[in-house]
């Protein structure tokens, strides 16, 4: 019994001592469970409450408000409309199956769009927005609505989306928005920045150009979110910005009527104002629907579009190159006054053609126009009259008058990417270019406006604009209150050596259109108000062989492809100008036939407009 | 000799074994039991729903259940020793023949009334059953080869039949709870320091032998940020949580990570990540106060009994629990690999519940039968 209370007590200080360096131990583990919650719970705490709310909450950015184009009157040319859309979040439905069925029986959805919507709903989460429709028509619209007691989880909504209320009118000018691709994506800064699927994005014209600031910024929508991104409840909802509102100069009323003048013709016509440069109509033809894009084009609308043989995708306005034919005349003229080449007796004898360098060149009128002076010839187009003033003239001089005057180089600058140079060609480009020395002959067609030499609408209207305005630069501009680019230090520097030249220019132009034997003469308006100047010009498609100079065919007797363009500049009203114009009819025949007729249209309402143009600025500086 | 034949005669009314309860030991175990109840509900989103109605249930029946053990007198819990380890024992190879298989491991077994997880019940019976076997030991003979040898043989058996369901962490526990028996019986120091040496030098080659998903578990443990969707999720969410609760917590029913689902296994191995977030440091301190004066009335209880085997197993059990503790806090605030380890009471699931209150039991009796000797 003593052996076994002494092992006892040997047992139980053994114990004992284990048990207190057991507890020892626990004691350090305790503080060491303790001091990790601190430094997780105190220390680190705004560091782990970042990462919870990082967790937990998401944004969502629905797709701006795209700001407008407004005309110079304030119509909206293009806006935005509230479409009617229809989606269906899956997950909130009982009876998917039954939902859309019913669905596409009261739509009338057809079988591939029915098809095209499934495929969409397998390659969305059960809790994404499916959107069934995205343009309803309101009495589709309003059926659902009636329906929505049996359509459970089918949302009606209203969204906002861009609209083209003159349709084909404005397209070439502001272009139209689609939807954003990945190369819109990466080239602007501010389509990444906004970007949400589905967004909208300006694709050609002034939409491409100016997407910076029409875009807008997102609303912002946070949520709450679980850790399958299912949204649990709203926290906050930040208001976007709506785009900036674009004013243009244009007039929608002379838009129009340029739209009519031009219907299933290929051309352009374009109309500035000559000493603010505004551009008050621009316009080619033909056109195409711009809102046909907005949803994504059918495949058959862009075929259809794609396919016509008139080009209506290419705006012929800024990428037309196009020879300028006689309409070029003035600037050779002018050319050979500011060199000291011609004075106004100088006068040529045109016998209908003339030999030279071993070339025979025709006049446009076979028998000729016999002895002619500056103001003569520019009044009947007489070809003989210009070879022979480009050839004393030479290529060079006349080249850089016409660069003074804007041709061959951009009028817009850099807003419109397609825009188109031209060319005015001298010696050193020919040398440069083609890598052949200038023949004498080449200088002679320039003289007419053929050969190398080509122009846009735009730089034509530009041209006669400037030497409307008495031989001022102006920088022609299509945004009101675009200041910045507006006003460049060198706007209304004199482009000429001596005025009076100008004048002896303009008063030959005058002749052209309102003297007996002018080539424009029945276009001409009497009334002094309306009373126009303006310069035909007929450009060559090909060469016309000898043939068919004996055949002496009418317009409607040669094939469309190999029909002369007709094209016209005119300017007015002849006292006191202010508008300039170009029009070219693509293989429209002559010149004085098919373009100087809309010119008289067009100066109607030009300037039946101006008095309400005018009103209007003044009324802006009383307002200021 | 007068003495020992008086106590040893000495039988409790009723109203004695009641006077003789610890009643800080039992506030604190329904203390925590109704904590255990709030997070619960907490998991199910505020709601009483399956989880927080199963939880309760057990919870009652299990706590009555201790109430009940705890007027049984100790020297019986004493002689059901071996016959409860060879009992679980046979539960673990009935498991192995006919257990249920639940994401790739195979731990339950089918006991028509319920499905039960003998591998905690052998976490509390290895050490009944290591504390009769040293009960009446002499000290000179606690280190003979005999001795260590069946005491080894006694945790390595059940170890194995664990290690093979898989459920490496739980074998590790009842290895850690074995061991605990044979550090408080006397077996000498160095045998330690020698398996502890032994342990890190294999360290190495044990790793080697891990399953793929155990290594990983490792290597993220090492490093969370390499797979932070992956592997790494669970220990970065459960620091995040944890991390971003702060000193009081984000309020009851206000924690963002459980509430929007970012937390694993909440109910169960990471109940005590909600709780933190929920409560913050201080709740969590609170926390850990509680299971602290559990666990230090589980040794008062043990230091006061007059018993060996009482005393050797209340020792036992405070330091077994204390470990429990320790490991799944460990786990969830990035200190350990992610080893499956419930907190417990906290911790939602059945046999773990069962086998910490059988636990509480037998100390509860020891309490209530303090001044019993065991021949």
């Amino acid at each position: 019994m003593i052996n076994s209370s002494s092992d006892n007590v040997k047992k139980l200080n053994s114990i004992n001592r284990r048990m207190f360096i057991t507890g020892s131990l626990k004691f350090f583990v305790m503080i060491g469970i303790v001091s990790r919650l601190f430094f997780l719970q105190v220390k680190e705490n705004k560091k782990y409450l970042t990462l919870s709310d990082k967790n937990r909450i998401r944004e969502w950015k629905l797709a701006p408000v795209r700001g407008e184009f407004h005309d110079y009157f304030g119509n909206v040319i293009a806006g935005n409309f509230e479409a009617y859309q229809l989606h269906v979040i899956p997950e909130q439905v009982e009876d998917f199956r039954y939902v859309i069925y019913r669905l596409k029986d009261l739509l009338e959805l057809s079988d591939n769009e029915f098809k095209k919507v499934l495929k969409k709903k397998n390659e969305i989460k059960p809790w994404e927005t499916l959107i069934v429709s995205d343009n309803l028509s309101w009495q589709k619209f309003s059926k659902i609505n009636n329906h929505l007691y049996d359509l459970n989880g089918v949302k009606p909504v209203i969204s906002i989306s861009r609209n083209y209320p003159f349709k084909e009118n404005f397209t070439h000018l502001i272009g139209y928005v689609s939807q954003a691709n990945q190369d819109d994506i990466e080239s602007t800064q501010a389509i990444k920045k906004n970007f949400v699927p589905g967004l909208k994005v300006g694709k050609v014209g002034l939409e491409k150009t100016f997407e910076e600031k029409l875009i807008g910024t997102n609303d912002i929508e946070r949520y709450e979110v679980n850790a399958y991104g299912r949204r649990i409840s709203q926290l906050e909802f930040q208001k976007g910005e709506k785009g900036k509102t674009l004013r243009l100069t244009i007039d929608t009323e002379v838009q129009k009527l340029a739209n009519e003048l031009l219907k299933d013709k290929a051309g352009s016509i374009c109309v500035m104002d000559i000493y603010t440069g505004a551009v008050v109509a621009m316009h080619s033809s033909p056109s195409f629907d711009p809102n046909l894009f907005v949803f994504g084009i059918s495949q058959d609308d862009w075929q259809l579009i794609r396919n016509d043989p008139m080009k209506p995708l290419v705006n012929k306005t800024l990428q037309g190159n196009y020879s300028p034919g006689s309409t070029i005349k003035p600037i050779v003229a002018l050319s050979a006054l500011e060199n000291g080449i011609v004075n106004t007796s100088f006068t040529v004898r045109c016998t209908g053609k003339t030999e030279m360098y071993g070339q025979t060149y025709h006049c446009w009128k076979k028998k000729g126009h016999g002895y002619v002076s500056l103001r003569n010839a520019m009044k009947q187009s007489c070809d003989t009259y210009f070879y022979e003033v480009a050839r004393k003239l030479g290529v060079d001089k006349l080249s850089e008058t016409a660069k003074k005057f804007g041709l061959g180089e951009k009028v817009f600058g850099d807003l419109f990417d397609i825009e188109k140079k031209g060319l005015i060609p001298n010696t050193q480009w020919k040398k440069n270019a083609l890598g052949k020395g200038w023949l004498l002959g080449e200088t002679i067609i320039t003289g007419i406006g053929q050969g190398y030499i080509q122009t846009t609408p735009i730089q034509l209207c530009l041209m006669t604009a400037q030497i409307a305005n008495g031989g001022y630069k102006i920088y022609p501009h299509i945004v009101v209150d675009d200041k910045a680019k507006d006003q460049p230090i060198d706007k209304f520097t004199p482009l000429y050596k001596n005025s009076k030249n100008i004048k002896i220019v303009q008063d030959a132009i005058f002749g052209s259109t309102n003297e007996v034997m002018g080539t424009s003469y029945r276009s001409r308006i009497d009334n002094p108000k309306y009373q126009f100047a303006g310069k035909t010009g007929t450009a060559q498609v090909k060469k016309i062989t000898e043939e068919e100079r004996e055949l002496d065919l009418k317009t409607f007797q040669i094939p469309y492809e190999q029909r002369d363009h007709a094209l016209y500049v005119a300017f007015g009203p002849y006292k006191n100008p202010r508008y300039a114009l170009s029009v070219i009819v693509e293989h429209g025949g002559n010149g004085s036939t098919t373009a100087a007729p809309m010119a008289t249209k067009l100066f109607k309402l030009i300037i039946d407009r101006h008095k309400i143009r005018e009103s209007l600025r003044n009324k802006k500086y009383l307002e200021i | 000799m007068y003495q020992h034949t008086r106590l040893t005669t000495n039988r409790l009314g009723f109203f004695q074994k009641f006077r003789n309860f610890d009643y800080i030991l039992l506030v604190c175990i329904l203390l925590l039991g109704f904590i255990s109840l709030a997070t619960m509900y907490s998991t199910d989103g505020g709601e009483i729903k399956f989880h927080t109605k199963s939880h309760f249930t057990k919870l009652a029946v299990f706590t009555l259940m201790m109430l009940v053990m705890s007027f049984i007198n100790i020297k019986y819990w004493f002689s059901i020793g071996y016959l409860a380890y060879v009992a679980v024992v046979g539960l673990l190879v009935g498991t192995y023949l006919f257990g249920i298989t639940s994401s790739g491991s195979q731990r339950w077994i089918n006991l028509y009334f319920i499905n039960l997880q003998p591998s905690e019940l052998m976490k509390i019976f290895i050490i009944v059953c290591l504390a009769k076997f040293f009960h009446r030991m002499k000290l000179e003979n606690v280190n003979s080869i005999y001795t260590i040898l069946t005491s080894l043989i006694i945790i390595l058996l059940p170890m194995g039949l664990v290690i093979v369901q898989p459920d490496l962490g739980t074998a590790v526990l009842i290895a850690i709870s074995g061991i605990g028996v044979l550090w408080f019986a006397g077996i000498n120091y160095k045998y330690f320091i020698y398996t502890i040496l032994g342990f890190i030098i294999s360290l190495p080659f044990v790793i080697a032998f891990l399953k793929p998903y155990q290594k990983l578990r490792v290597l993220t443990f090492l490093n969370p940020d390499k797979d932070p969707l992956g592997a790494g999720y669970q220990i970065i969410q459960s620091k995040i949580a944890v991390g971003s609760g702060g000193i009081f917590g984000k309020g009851f029913l206000k924690g963002t990570q459980s509430y929007l689902e970012f937390l694993p296994e909440k109910h169960t191995d990471f109940i005590f990540t909600l709780f933190s977030e929920e409560f913050g440091f201080v709740g969590s301190a609170i926390l850990l106060v509680i299971y602290a004066i559990i666990i230090y009335r589980i040794v008062a209880i043990g230091a006061s009994s007059r018993s060996y085997f009482a005393k050797i197993f209340c020792y036992s059990f405070g330091a077994a629990i204390f470990v429990f503790i320790t490991i799944n806090m460990s786990m969830v605030l990035g200190l350990l690999p992610i080893v499956g380890s419930p907190l417990p009471i906290m911790s939602y699931g059945g046999s773990s519940m069962l086998a910490t209150m059988i636990g509480f039991g037998i100390v509860m009796s020891a309490r209530v039968h303090n001044q019993q000797l065991i021949a």
